[in-house]
C-alpha cells in the first residue's frame, strides 16, 4: 500500500478533476483574460521595439518577420506556465495548506487518482489557454488555419508533460518558497532556450543539443510547424520525445507523491 | 457468525521510520456501538485511525472492517463509512452546499441523490441558512458541524470522529454532542478520539485507554471509573501528616500532590463520613468519580509534550 501502484488507477480521477474544475469556475473570467491578451502583449511590445532591429528571421526555409516567428513560441510557453504552475503551487496549496487531499483519501479515491486527477486537470487548463490564444492567432495571421488548431490536442499533450514534472517537484519539495529553485534552474532556462525567441541553429552545437532535452524545445518546434507550417525537426521524433518525457515524469510524480502523502 | 464485529483489529503494530507508534494492539468494535479511543498526544490514536480508513499501511498484524481486510479491500470499506477528520479538510473556496455535493461525488453518488441527502444533512446541522456561505467565512463551530454532515453524506454505516469538538465554543460541543447521540438512536456505529474526558463519559458505551502505542485499560465508562478511580472522590488542600498515616492505615486508594491529596472511596461509605468528621475543617472537596480521574491516575500527570 505503501508504493505507488498503477492498479489503484481507475476513472474515478474525473471526480478530482471535476472539484477542480468547480473550484477554477468562481474565478475563470479573470484567468481567461491573460491568454487572450498575453500574445498582443508580446507581438505589439516585440513588433514595435525588435522588429527594426532584427528584420527577417529564417527558419526552415522560410523568411519571416520576428513577430511572426515568435508568436508560435508564445503557444507552446502558455501551455508550460499553466500546467506547471498549477501541479507546483496550486496543487501544494491543496496538499499542504487546504488538505484537500486529506479529505479526499477518506472516501473511496485513491492517491494514484488524485495524482493523476491533478495531472490532468493541469493539461486540460494548459489547453484552455491554447484555445483561447490561438483565438486571438488565428484572426490576425499568426496562426494558419485550419492546421493551426492541432496546438489544441498538442497542449494537453504539453500540458501532461509540464504537469508530470511539476507534480514530481511538489512531490519533494519541503516548503511552498522552495518552488524558486526548479523554477529558476529548470523553467527559466527553458523558457529561454528552446528555441522560442531566437532558432536553435544560430546558437553553438553544445548549446543546441541541452536544448533537446527540453521538452519546451519540441513543444516549439511542433507549435511552429502546425501554424507555420515548416519546421527544423522531424514532427515524430518531438512528439516521442514528449510522450517519453510524460511517462518517465508521470512515475516519478506518482511515487513522489504517494510517498510524500502516506505515512 | 462474527458480523456483529465492524471493526477488528489483531495485533496491529506502525512503526514510522524507527518509531513504533502502535505495538500490537488489539481491539473490536460491535455494531451501533459507540466507541471511544482516549490517551495523551503521542499515545497512537489517529495512527490506529488512519489505519482503520485505510490511509495508513499497517506495518504488521490484520485491520478487518466490516469483515473486509484493510489492505485489500480498503475501497470497499471507504464507501461504508464516514471519516470527520481532526484538521479541517474542507474546500475553503467553495460554499457550504457545494462541499457537500462535490464531496458525495468521491462515491459515486447520482446528482439528485446527492441533494437530497445534502438537504437532510443541512436541516439536521442546521446549516440551511448558510447553505451560500462561503466555508472560508464560517465560524469555527459551523465549519466543524459541515465537516460533520460532509462525513455523513454517503450514508455511512461507520462513523470516525477525530477529536470532533476540539476548539469548539460550549454551546457548539453541544450541539454537536446532540446530534451525535440523535446518530446513535439511529443505530450507528461510531469510533471517537477527544480529549475531553466528559465528552467520552457522556457518549461512548465503551472505551479504550492507549498510552506509548499500547493498550491499558478498556471497558465501558463506569466500570473504568469504579476500576481504577472510585465513585466518589475526596479532594482536601494541604494535607496533614495525621491525614496521611489514616490514609494509608486504612489502605485507601489516594493520590497524594504534595499540596493537596485525592482520596477515592465508595459514596456515601463510612470512610467517607470518618474523613469528612475528622478531616474537613476547611476546603474540602466531595464529588463523584470520573472519567479523568482515570486518564490520570492510569497515564500519570507529567505533561507530554
Amino acid at each position: 500500500m505503501k508504493r505507488a501502484k498503477f492498479s489503484a488507477i481507475s476513472f474515478r480521477f474525473r471526480h478530482v478533476w471535476i472539484r477542480n474544475l468547480t473550484t477554477y469556475r468562481r474565478i475563470w473570467k479573470i484567468n481567461f483574460l491573460v491568454p487572450l491578451l498575453e500574445p498582443g502583449f508580446y507581438i505589439v511590445a516585440f513588433g514595435l521595439g525588435f522588429a527594426g532591429l532584427i528584420g527577417k528571421v529564417d527558419y526552415a526555409g522560410l523568411s519571416l518577420e520576428y513577430t511572426r516567428f515568435m508568436a508560435p513560441a508564445l503557444v507552446a510557453t502558455a501551455c508550460m506556465w499553466n500546467s506547471f504552475f498549477e501541479t507546483t503551487y496550486t496543487s501544494f496549496v491543496r496538499m499542504y495548506y487546504q488538505k484537500t487531499f486529506h479529505g479526499m483519501l477518506a472516501t473511496p479515491i485513491s492517491v494514484e487518482e488524485i495524482i493523476v486527477g491533478e495531472i490532468v486537470w493541469a493539461a486540460s487548463k494548459a489547453t484552455a489557454a491554447v484555445t483561447l490564444m490561438l483565438a486571438v492567432l488565428i484572426p490576425i495571421g499568426y496562426a494558419n488555419f485550419p492546421d493551426a488548431l492541432l496546438c489544441i490536442p498538442l497542449a494537453f499533450l504539453g500540458g501532461l508533460a509540464f504537469g508530470s514534472i511539476g507534480m514530481f517537484f511538489t512531490g519533494i519539495i519541503p516548503t511552498i518558497d522552495m518552488f524558486n529553485l526548479p523554477t529558476f534552474l529548470f523553467i527559466t532556462p527553458m523558457f529561454l532556450f528552446s528555441g522560442t525567441f531566437f532558432p536553435i541553429r544560430g546558437i553553438p552545437e553544445w548549446a543546441g543539443v541541452i536544448s533537446l532535452i527540453f521538452p519546451l524545445y519540441h513543444m516549439v518546434e511542433l507549435t511552429r510547424f502546425f501554424s507555420l507550417g515548416a519546421m527544423e525537426s522531424d514532427p515524430i521524433f518531438n512528439l516521442a520525445y514528449l510522450m517519453a518525457f510524460t511517462v518517465v515524469f508521470a512515475c516519478l510524480a506518482l511515487f513522489s507523491m504517494k510517498r510524500r502523502l502516506i505515512q | 457468525m462474527e458480523s456483529t464485529n465492524i471493526i477488528e483489529g489483531r495485533n496491529v503494530v506502525k512503526c514510522f521510520k524507527e518509531v513504533a507508534a502502535v505495538v500490537g494492539i488489539n481491539f473490536t468494535v460491535k455494531s451501533g456501538e459507540f466507541f471511544g479511543l482516549l490517551g495523551p498526544n503521542g499515545a497512537g490514536k489517529t495512527s490506529v485511525i488512519r489505519i482503520i480508513y485505510g490511509f495508513s499501511p499497517l506495518t504488521a498484524g490484520h485491520m478487518h472492517v466490516f469483515g473486509i481486510n484493510i489492505n485489500t479491500g480498503w475501497r470497499a470499506i471507504r464507501y461504508r463509512l464516514g471519516v470527520c477528520q481532526q484538521e479541517n479538510t474542507l474546500d475553503p473556496d467553495l460554499t457550504v452546499e457545494q462541499n457537500l455535493i462535490l464531496y458525495a461525488r468521491y462515491f459515486d453518488m447520482k446528482k439528485t441523490h446527492a441533494r437530497n441527502r445534502a438537504e437532510e444533512l443541512l436541516d439536521f446541522f442546521a446549516l440551511t441558512n448558510k447553505r451560500k456561505s462561503k466555508v472560508m467565512e464560517l465560524s469555527g463551530g459551523l465549519a466543524r458541524r459541515l465537516q460533520l454532515a460532509r462525513a455523513l453524506m454517503s450514508e455511512p454505516e461507520l462513523l470516525i470522529l477525530d477529536e470532533p469538538t476540539t476548539g469548539l465554543d460550549p454551546q457548539s460541543r453541544h450541539q454537536v454532542w446532540e446530534r451525535l447521540l440523535e446518530l446513535k438512536k439511529r443505530g450507528m456505529t461510531m469510533l471517537l478520539t477527544t480529549h475531553y474526558m466528559d465528552e467520552a463519559e457522556n457518549l461512548c458505551d465503551r472505551i479504550l485507554i492507549m498510552d506509548h502505542g499500547r493498550i491499558i485499560a478498556e471497558g465501558a465508562p463506569r466500570e473504568l471509573i469504579t476500576d481504577y478511580a472510585a465513585e466518589s472522590v475526596i479532594e482536601i488542600e494541604g494535607p496533614g501528616n495525621e491525614l496521611r498515616n489514616f490514609v494509608k492505615s486504612k489502605d485507601i486508594r489516594h493520590d497524594d500532590l504534595d499540596d493537596r491529596i485525592i482520596i477515592y472511596t465508595e459514596a456515601h461509605g463510612v470512610l467517607e463520613e470518618e474523613i469528612r468528621e475528622k478531616f474537613c475543617m476547611e476546603s474540602c472537596l466531595f464529588r463523584a468519580g470520573n472519567l479523568e480521574d482515570v486518564f490520570l491516575r492510569l497515564t500519570g500527570r507529567e505533561l507530554r509534550e
